[in-house]
């Protein structure tokens, strides 16, 4: 049972930014819903005016520019997982969008929604992390760029101001060496650990080795440790060290014990991913 | 803390929309659920409320030929859409659409409650790929839940309608 709540529907991002600013904390961003409605439903937040953005123009592109592939943040997943150029560029994140939750979540649900509502077991933006994804920030004075590690602050936590909203994910476009992998696991309807993998590999090298765990705990984040054992290495050499940095990756992900699994269950899972991941991703 | 709003706040929306063929003109709130309008002011009852979360696929309409879980839609949302439910499958005749043919004759139900949403979705997945490997089945309809069946039944069903629905094209 939803409360009784008023309705925005601006057409301009200096629009909802502005309503933003004005309501506050008692309003809040509406997209595709499926997460904030359910939220609601159950009571756990009370607003009184939804803000719906899907009537701002130009948030739904799928573009490769300037050595970005560029997403507008009111992609939902079916877009994305229906995106040839996704396909072809980003076979990681074509994939992930192809297994978030089901067919009717992935039918509303938006990418920018995701982001924002900042559920821990989501999968997008462990991805975009190892990605090295950039999250634009947007609003009536101007706009910012995030990078992925530093958007999730805590679970349902980010580092959009008040007034901002996010209105598009740049990811870097891969070239013939990038290498990237997404594996998840769970047991419930959402995942309990998702880890995410990505580099270059170019003469049996491996470099630019970007690792990030999510799910595990309150927020997605990168597990600098673990990279640095298999950055610089031949792939031979990060072969033999994998188990380890799993070890480490589990460690480091600050996994908590909750409904999805106990911490060191999880943390076991992150090593038992991360040297799937890095096979699939090398193969 | 958002102040709780009562009745005499209301904001309604115009809401004109296509329902099983049929223009459909309303006033809705914006907190109204598409279900609620569904069931309970057009008294279409074949979408049932379960899970209420988006897990188990019984409130399944098609929007657009979409799959959408209404009971998390907000029925404002649907403006200008064209909305089918179970109600609306069948022809006009009372002929019966070739997946609920083949859902009775392989047995793809047993208590019934999840198996309006099963047909919808099964509709869309054809819809868009008329001949679905048993992979591609599964992946579509893993959001459809059955406590009844070991679904083995309901993939039958559904394999028999899109190789009858070939035929027929």
């Amino acid at each position: 049972m939803l409360r009784r709540f008023r309705l925005e529907e601006p057409e301009s991002v200096a629009d909802a930014s502005e309503l933003l600013g004005r309501f506050g904390e008692s309003a809040k961003v509406y997209a595709g819903g499926t997460e904030l409605l359910l939220a609601m439903k159950e009571g756990l937040v009370q607003y009184e005016r939804l803000i719906n953005v899907k009537r701002v123009k130009g948030l739904s592109e799928i573009v490769a520019a300037d050595g970005m592939i560029r997403f507008g943040a009111l992609c939902t997943h079916h877009e994305l997982e229906k995106s040839s150029l996704l396909q072809q560029k980003l076979p990681s994140l074509h994939k992930l969008e192809q297994n978030v939750a089901n067919v009717r979540v992935r039918q509303s649900g938006t990418l920018g929604g995701n982001l924002c509502f900042a559920e821990p077991h989501a999968d997008p933006g462990t991805l975009l992390m190892a990605l090295g994804a950039k999250l634009v920030a947007e609003k009536s004075s101007g706009k910012r760029e995030i990078a992925a590690e530093d958007f999730f602050v805590d679970a349902y936590e980010t580092s959009l101001q008040a007034d901002e909203l996010l209105t598009e994910i740049r990811v870097p476009a891969p070239t013939d060496h990038s290498r990237s992998a997404y594996l998840k696991f769970g047991y419930l309807e959402r995942p309990s650990v998702g880890v995410a993998v990505a580099f270059n590999m170019n003469g049996g090298g491996l470099s630019e080795v970007k690792i990030a765990v999510g799910c595990a705990g309150p927020a997605p984040r990168r597990v600098p440790e673990a990279e640095m054992l298999l950055n610089g290495k031949s792939r031979e050499e990060a072969e033999r060290n994998l188990a380890q940095a799993g070890a480490v990756a589990g460690r480091e992900s600050q996994a908590i014990t909750d409904l999805h699994g106990s911490q060191d269950y999880k943390e076991h899972i992150v090593g038992v991913l991360l040297k799937r991941a890095f096979q699939s991703a090398v193969s | 803390m958002a102040k709780a709003m009562t009745r005499h706040d209301a904001q309604l929306l115009p809401l004109t929309f296509t329902l099983n063929g049929r223009v459909q003109e309303l006033d809705v709130e914006p907190h109204e659920l598409l279900l609620d309008v569904v069931r309970d002011r057009l008294g279409l009852t074949g979408a049932k409320r379960s899970c209420d979360v988006q897990v188990c696929g019984a409130c399944t309409l098609l929007v657009d030929g979409r799959p959408v879980s209404a009971c998390t839609t907000l029925a404002f949302e649907i403006r200008g859409c064209s909305v089918l439910t179970i109600e609306g499958l069948a022809e006009k005749n009372g002929k019966l659409h070739p997946l609920q043919e083949a859902f009775i004759e392989h047995g793809g139900f047993q208590c019934g409650f999840c198996t309006p949403g099963m047909i919808l979705a099964a509709k869309a997945l054809l819809d868009e790929n008329a001949a679905p490997s048993e992979a591609e089945l599964k992946h579509f309809m893993h959001g459809n839940i059955c406590r009844c069946t070991g679904y083995k039944k309901i993939i039958e069903s559904i394999m028999a309608a899109a190789k009858k629905m070939r035929g027929n094209a």
